[in-house]
């Protein structure tokens, strides 16, 4: 019974998938929005990556609410994980390889991740994805070395900066006289690295808010051991 | 698209399809993890064919790297990280009762 609704379920969807995919034309999507941002987008904001521009400048809010999502999915996760194990501190540690293959890749990951996150506004990437790849910078030596602890309290501190300075950007705005969060200081320096007003910052503040947050939730998870 | 471009997205949407399907079929958990992995890196390959780097990056780093970690750690967490099949199994029906009996 229950293998006849799980057919008769993925048949189904297979067949509204199916059907809806037969009525696009592929490469030609009826977009008005997307045509009207990329025509105008490098002009208005001052950055030449296109996806950048709508992330920080034309749908600022949904970032900051993508960012709160984030958030509270990482509360969530330490809520549930709770008690750190006591075994954790005794595991064996990584080989060699491991140990120093981690710390030479940490200072070349961090170089990497924070390209990434200025070259947001110019090439593809941006905050999120750098701030990925600075998470795993960190959490690279703690795979090494299981008895190392990362910094709880100066990573909670580098998240509640980096949250509260993009609210904080997207005030400014505010103050003066524009809407909240839009783009300020527009030089027609388009490609620089300097350019694009706020979005370099704002990009600065995702990265560093999603690297902290990650790198804590990864270390609590790997923190708190099985119990078997 | 080119027609070397489709033969190469072909063959990328067959490896993670059959990545896919390895994922419910295998009995070891480490290995389902690390085809989900593949699923996600395939998927970033047919992103930057589809000229979307942007995605292509996040999938990468996201699907492909964090994802697989979380899940991994999750395993380690279950005590479900085993290489052998049979055992895990065993660990998985107790780390169920587990959760049984907790709730």
């Amino acid at each position: 019974m229950r293998n006849l609704t799980g057919l008769l379920f993925a048949g189904g969807l297979g067949f509204m998938l199916l059907s809806i995919a037969s009525g696009l034309d592929f490469g030609a999507p009826p977009m008005l929005v997307g045509e009207a941002i990329q025509s105008v987008a490098p002009q208005e904001t001052g950055a030449t990556n296109i996806v950048t521009s709508v992330v920080l400048g034309y749908r600022g809010i949904d970032t900051l609410g993508e960012l709160s999502i984030l958030f509270a999915a990482a509360a969530a996760a330490g809520l549930v994980l709770g008690r750190r194990h006591t075994t954790a501190g005794t595991l064996t540690e990584g080989g060699f390889v491991l140990r120093y293959g981690g710390a030479m890749l940490f200072p070349l990951l961090m170089t990497i991740g924070f390209y990434i996150i200025f070259h947001g506004h110019l090439t593809p990437g941006g905050g999120f994805q750098g701030g990925v790849i600075l998470a795993a910078a960190f959490f690279l030596p703690l795979l090494a070395r299981p008895g190392a602890r990362l910094h709880h309290g100066m990573l909670s501190m580098i998240e509640g900066f980096a949250g509260s300075s993009f609210i904080l950007i997207g005030l400014v705005a505010l103050a003066e006289g524009e809407a909240f969060l839009q783009p300020m200081l527009i030089q027609d320096t388009l490609g620089q690295l300097v350019s694009a007003g706020t979005l370099p910052l704002l990009y600065l503040a995702v990265g560093l808010k999603v690297g902290a947050e990650l790198a804590g939730l990864l270390s609590h998870l790997a923190q708190t051991e099985s119990e078997a | 698209m080119t027609e070397i471009e489709l033969w190469i997205a072909a063959l990328l949407s067959l490896t993670v399809l059959s990545a896919a399907v390895l994922v419910l079929l295998v009995k070891n958990h480490i290995a389902a993890v690390a085809a989900a992995s593949v699923v996600s890196l395939g998927l970033a390959l047919l992103f930057v064919l589809m000229r979307a780097p942007d995605v292509a990056m996040t999938e990468a780093a996201i699907g492909a790297g964090l994802s697989s970690l979380i899940l991994a750690l999750a395993l380690r967490r279950l005590g479900l990280w085993q290489i052998d099949g049979v055992k895990s199994r065993q660990n998985l029906i107790k780390a169920i009762n587990g959760v049984e009996r907790d709730a």
